[in-house]
């Protein structure tokens, strides 16, 4: 149990921006805009945070910050591929590429620290949060040890993420928007017909993604690490892609999906506790590489059949 | 008589009926580009009655009923619900207008229910729940109404196209429409299917409700119709009263000339042994088996027809024996096995053994439409000896030859410098027929020969096809339209999914006997209308596929 609960505990913190950058996928596939460009704006929503976290001293102008820079780019993908028809793809890699060399070009311009952001303290960053009696049931085996060390002791962002897993079920199955967005990403055709605006349902799909994608980048720079430094988002906006396929383009599997990519990516930091349970010593390597080749096992469609929004990355053109 | 082309379709200061026209356009105009879809179309259609429109592929038919629906805007023109001057710029204020459409594809989302589609964008309140309990109701009362039996919790993708169709009039009704338009109904359908679907037409019309159909089939025209307008080039040409009027004259008002409707042909003189397919077997990339254990003989100068609703392995049938895809069992040529798996199971392969190839999708299978129409009428023969010399294809001896083709097809505009888009639907089928009839094939594979093609063309393929026959040629005809499998073939075979469901010699069957065969029922059990049996048998196979 002593071994066990952290590496679970930092499972958590790791997977809580997978999460908000799976979601966020979520929300725009489901209503047929592929979005790649997950990386970027959690990228983009980071260095934002991070910069104005440090520069006012709080840390909730440093999220709306990053929030805001996050639906800039959502935007710039909104109007190329929704308005003016483009290809999702090459609109996602071009707002990657904008966001890994602005970041750090703004940065360096900006801080002088060698296109970092200057660590963040005290109030800049969000802090842990304990939950009440956590002190007190933490005598207790098991679910009083759970309970302290587990589900105490997070920022406020992981618990707002855990929330979202059944928001975004409610939006999604009990309410019209989410009839509407879920008919959208199937056949515009229908919505179109019914008397809908596809753009209108498209871009509130992709703005939803960006709010979330900030969040995520937000909690990189201001709840897991302190501060920005480049590249801070090393991938995990395709991990997200990927846990997405893996669950089917649900909320609560998403949940699953990248819960277990945190669980990976947790191993690699404890090598002695999975040489513990192996008995054999792993190369560290080996353990960092599991949470992409997981990512490559998945993309290569080796999980059984996952069947995308249909009208995924078609620009909506009317026709007879 | 009322046809009179110049005052038809126009109001009249003394109309015999004094109640408004359900819907009244007035000088509706439409181009795309250079294309004049529509030109000065004005209609009047009266409330409760089945207003039909006809007219050839291409005439302007769903471009107008589109303008009415919101889906376009016309260019210029008016239009009048129940009187008033009305604007309908978008589907919504169609929608407010009483206006329904059951599209040719239909708008539906394929994954959700029924009642998830029919509250789809008519929502009350922001929450699911309650629309669905109240859609749920109401739905029971439509179907008490109007027949309009559907499960509400079915997904539209385990529904068979009849049903779906049944949820696209149900969608229309939800939202209290009064008009109805229809774009091809029944194209998809059975005729049994059909059958029900005018049955539930008629009903609708009792209930007070305007229909509007639009149909390139004359038979449908003259069986539901109280008033038909005939479309000629973006033209409205006459409007008749369907009791005063006869297919041959309305036939003559689309194509603007007198046509053929039957097809004189002499009995055939079915000779040696051409095709044999036994037991042919198909599975598709998804693992779905398309073909299950198909068998037939076509002999020389002979032609069958294979009749069948779309998507019952007609087109997997043609294109294995065409070499596009592979299959498993066996298939002689003239009593010589060919090869259905290995490296000569290609197209080119299949042309040498003299199997030619009319596909069902002319725009992707047979042309290349941005080429010019002398090198789509070499292509699969190119690698001839007439065409090539040395290393080089012979360019001059292929256009001498395309232009001789021309002439005899009648392909116009007679100009082999044209690429393939640039000539109508008719005359691009007759560019690829008349690449593979040229070659005197063994046998000729030939889907769809008159899909998307103009009255007057049709007549000519079917000429062509019976010459080929009389010429000693075998003739495979696969087709959705079983006017022209009737009328064309000497034995008829039906396919239903993935099999042969029977065979059948032309006079001795009908419509009815080989619409039940195309929904799968070979015998109606005691005890159950043929509806009935129908309907059961497409919705099993549509929740299997």
């Amino acid at each position: 149990m002593d071994l066990i609960l952290p590496v679970l505990d930092t499972t958590v913190r790791l997977a809580i921006p997978l999460l908000f950058a799976c979601l966020a996928g979520l929300f725009s596939e489901r209503a047929g805009i592929f979005d790649i460009g997950l990386e970027g704006k959690m990228l983009a929503a980071a260095f934002f945070s991070a910069a104005l976290a440090a520069v006012t001293g709080s840390v909730w102008l440093g999220l709306l910050a990053g929030i805001a820079a996050s639906i800039t780019l959502s935007a710039i993908h909104g109007i190329a591929s929704i308005t003016f028809r483009g290809n999702q793809l090459i609109s996602g890699v071009a707002i990657n590429f904008l966001a890994a060399g602005l970041t750090v070009l703004i940065a360096q311009d900006w801080f002088q620290q060698g296109g970092r952001t200057p660590s963040l303290i005290g109030g800049a960053r969000f802090e842990t949060i304990d939950l009440p009696f956590a002190e007190a049931l933490s005598g207790v085996p098991i679910f009083g040890q759970i309970y302290a060390d587990l589900i105490s002791g997070h920022t406020i962002l992981v618990y707002v993420g855990f929330l979202c897993v059944p928001l975004t079920w409610w939006i999604l199955f009990r309410t019209r928007f989410g009839l509407r967005l879920r008919a959208v990403g199937e056949n515009p055709a229908a919505v179109d017909t019914a008397g809908i605006s596809v753009v209108w349902l498209r871009f509130a799909a992709v703005g939803i993604c960006g709010i979330l994608c900030g969040l995520a980048g937000a909690y990189l720079a201001t709840g897991l690490q302190a501060g920005f430094v480049k590249d801070m988002s090393s991938g995990r906006g395709f991990i997200a892609l990927a846990a997405l396929i893996f669950a089917k383009w649900r909320p609560w599997y998403a949940l699953y999906a990248t819960l277990l990519f945190g669980f990976l990516q947790a191993l690699s930091l404890r090598p002695d506790v999975v040489e513990l349970i192996f008995r054999v010593p792993m190369p560290v390597q080996f353990l960092d590489a599991l949470p992409y080749i997981l990512t490559v096992v998945i993309l290569a469609g080796f999980v059984g059949k996952a069947i995308p929004p249909k009208a995924g990355g078609e620009p909506y053109v009317k026709e007879r | 008589m009322a046809l009179d082309a110049d005052t038809a379709g126009r109001p009249s200061p003394a109309a015999p009926d004094q109640t408004a026209p359900a819907i009244e356009l007035r000088g509706i105009s439409k181009a795309f580009g250079p294309v004049q879809a529509n030109k000065d179309i004005s209609i009047r259609v009266m409330p409760g009655t089945i207003h039909g429109i006809i007219g050839e592929n291409g005439a302007g038919k769903s471009t107008l009923m589109s303008i009415l629906y919101g889906f376009y805007k016309a260019d210029a023109g008016e239009i009048f619900i129940n009187g008033q001057k009305t604007e309908i710029p978008d589907s919504q204020s169609a929608i407010r207008s009483g206006i329904g459409m059951v599209f040719q594809h239909f708008k539906l989302v394929e994954n959700f229910t029924v009642l998830e589609n029919i509250i789809l964008g008519v929502e009350d309140g922001a929450m699911l729940r309650p629309s669905l309990a109240k859609a749920r109701k109401t739905l029971k009362d439509l179907a008490a109404e109007y027949e309009l039996n559907v499960d509400p919790d079915a997904v539209i993708e385990d529904l068979s196209v009849g049903h779906q169709q049944r949820v696209e009039i149900l969608k229309a009704l939800y939202r209290q429409a009064q008009i109805l338009i229809l774009d091809e109904p029944t194209g998809v359908l059975t005729p049994a299917e059909a059958d029900q679907l005018f049955r539930i037409l008629a009903r609708l019309k009792e209930e007070g409700k305007t229909i509007i159909l639009i149909t390139h089939k004359l038979r449908e025209i003259m069986d539901a119709t109280d008033t038909v307008s005939v479309m000629r080039r973006g033209e409205m040409t006459a409007t008749v009263k369907t009791s005063e009027t006869s297919p041959e004259q309305l036939a003559e008002l689309m194509v603007g000339r007198k046509v053929l409707l039957e097809i004189e042909k002499q009995p055939a003189a079915p000779g040696r042994m051409v095709l044999e397919v036994e037991n042919l077997q198909v599975i598709d990339d998804q693992g779905v088996e398309r073909l299950k254990g198909v068998s037939l003989h076509v002999r020389a100068g002979e032609i069958l027809g294979i009749s069948g609703v779309a998507g019952n392995g007609q087109t997997e049938l043609l294109e294995v024996l065409g070499g596009i895809t592979k299959g498993t069992g066996s298939v002689r040529i003239n009593g010589e096995e060919i090869d259905l798996t290995g490296k000569h199971s290609d197209g080119r392969t299949r042309r040498h053994r003299g199997i030619a190839h009319v596909p069902e999708d002319r725009q992707r299978e047979g042309l290349i439409m941005d080429f010019f129409a002398w090198e789509n009428a070499c292509f699969g023969y190119h690698d001839d000896p007439s065409y090539n010399r040395g290393m080089l294809t012979d360019n001059d001896a292929i256009r001498g030859d395309t232009e001789k083709k021309i002439e005899k097809f009648d392909i116009r505009p007679a100009n082999c410098w044209l690429t393939a888009k640039n000539f109508s639907g008719g005359n691009q089928q007759k560019i690829v027929v008349a690449r593979e009839m040229e070659r005197n094939p063994e046998i000729l594979l030939v889907g769809q020969p008159t899909r998307g093609v103009d009255i007057g063309a049709i007549e000519f393929i079917h000429k062509q096809i019976v010459a080929l026959r009389d010429a000693g040629s075998a003739v495979l005809l696969v087709s959705v339209e079983l006017d022209e499998i009737l009328s064309l073939s000497d034995r008829i075979a039906v396919m239903f999914d993935g099999r042969i469901m029977g065979e059948r010699l032309p006079v001795e069957t009908d419509e009815r006997e080989l619409g039940l065969l195309m929904a799968g029922v070979d015998k109606v059990p005691a005890g159950v209308s043929e509806v009935e049996a129908v309907e059961a048998n497409l919705d099993a196979a549509a929740r299997e596929g």
